[in-house]
């Protein structure tokens, strides 16, 4: 990864977003970015265009009683442009009770059941995606289990059947 | 007087209730309806293939179509998502039937203790005979089949519907963790609050 390309996306971040409080992060030489929820589709259409092409990931983070965390989910995009090899993680957070974040299927199709499989387990919801249902839980299904306050066991929701008995069936 | 009749006929003919006869006769004729879901499943296609050769049992006769068969093999963890497709099967399947539950996750849910798996079949279906392992070997299943054709012969009918009478749990309930949250959810108590509730 060259100096001129990270400093490229860098550019295209603050042209797009000027006003934003941007935070630009870096972890075992992955670059990351924090960008406001307000902002996310601004800036996921201006690095689509300066040739983020892919989207690798889109998955979510639950930090309750993370140390250090401040909010409580963390919905992360994980970005690839396919030309140079240059990756980049773009993460923005949400608090309860306002969940909601524009969908990016306009931006990336591909984010359809990524998108729906984060409401799924989390309870995030996205805004303008076309066919916005749960993608692998039952649609009675009431809980997000993905959370951190979901006990593993559930809340009964594995034995709420009907019971057959010999004489019935 | 059936002695006497021995002696007339000799080995001719043989004697019995017509009861036995239609239950040996099933016992002997089984046709499993594999449901397979996990690597339990692996097994049991080796428990019918040449080597342990299920038909030496006379229940080679695997069948993708519930009309047709009388016995379901549950092979394999359970998802709740599954359970009503599981129901819907068994329900199709006409009498007289019989259920093996095979494994430790189709008998209890094995390892896999999460909100999404049912921790056993028979909580929602009647099961005839449980195969643990994991997974059980197909000299397991075998002997399974066979502990299923004994009691065939013992508790068969001729018309199913004295299943009825016979097969009907009786006795004390086992105690439902479940249970006890849903009363707890009854009776108002916020779970949300109990992060490390015990019965979780």
């Amino acid at each position: 990864m060259t100096e001129s390309a990270e400093s490229d996306w860098k550019q295209v971040l603050e042209k797009a977003l000027p006003s934003a409080n941007l935070r630009f992060s870096e972890f075992r030489n992955q670059q990351r970015v924090d960008v406001p929820a307000s902002g996310i589709v601004a800036a996921l259409t201006a690095l689509r265009d300066a040739g983020m092409d892919q989207l690798c990931d889109l998955t979510a983070v639950d930090l309750l009683e993370y140390p250090g965390a401040t909010d409580r989910f963390e919905v992360v995009y994980l970005l690839l442009n396919t030309t140079s090899g240059q990756r980049l993680t773009v993460r923005t957070h949400l608090n309860e009770p306002d969940l909601k974040i524009p969908s990016a299927v306009p931006i990336w199709f591909g984010a359809d059941w990524l998108e729906r499989e984060v409401y799924d387990m989390y309870g995030i919801v996205f805004e303008g995606h076309p066919n916005f249902k749960r993608l692998l839980l039952p649609d009675a299904f009431e809980s997000f289990p993905m959370r951190k306050d979901y006990p593993v066991k559930g809340r009964g929701e594995r034995h709420n059947f009907p019971i057959i008995t010999r004489a019935e069936s | 007087m059936a002695t006497q009749i021995n002696k007339q006929l000799g080995d001719n003919i043989f004697l019995t209730t017509l009861d036995a006869a239609a239950s040996w006769a099933r016992a002997n004729s089984l046709w499993p309806m594999p449901f397979a879901t996990a690597c339990c499943g692996i097994e049991l296609m080796s428990t019918a293939a040449s080597r342990h050769d299920l038909s030496r049992f006379g229940s080679e006769v695997m069948r993708f179509t519930p009309r047709q068969c009388d016995l379901m093999i549950v092979a394999g963890r359970v998802v709740m998502k599954m359970i009503p497709v599981l129901q819907r099967i068994w329900m199709q399947m006409p009498e007289p039937k019989w259920c093996i539950s095979m494994g430790a996750c189709a008998c209890s849910g094995g390892v896999f203790d999460t909100y999404a798996v049912v921790q056993g079949i028979d909580r929602f279906i009647p099961v005839d005979v449980y195969v643990p392992g994991c997974p059980p070997r197909p000299e397991q299943l075998i002997r399974a089949i066979m502990d299923l054709q004994d009691k065939i012969k013992k508790t068969g009918t001729y018309n199913a519907r004295e299943f009825q009478l016979r097969i009907l749990p009786d006795g004390p309930k086992r105690f439902d963790e479940d249970e006890l949250m849903r009363i707890r959810e009854r009776n108002g108590l916020e779970l949300d609050d109990h992060k490390y509730d015990p019965i979780h």
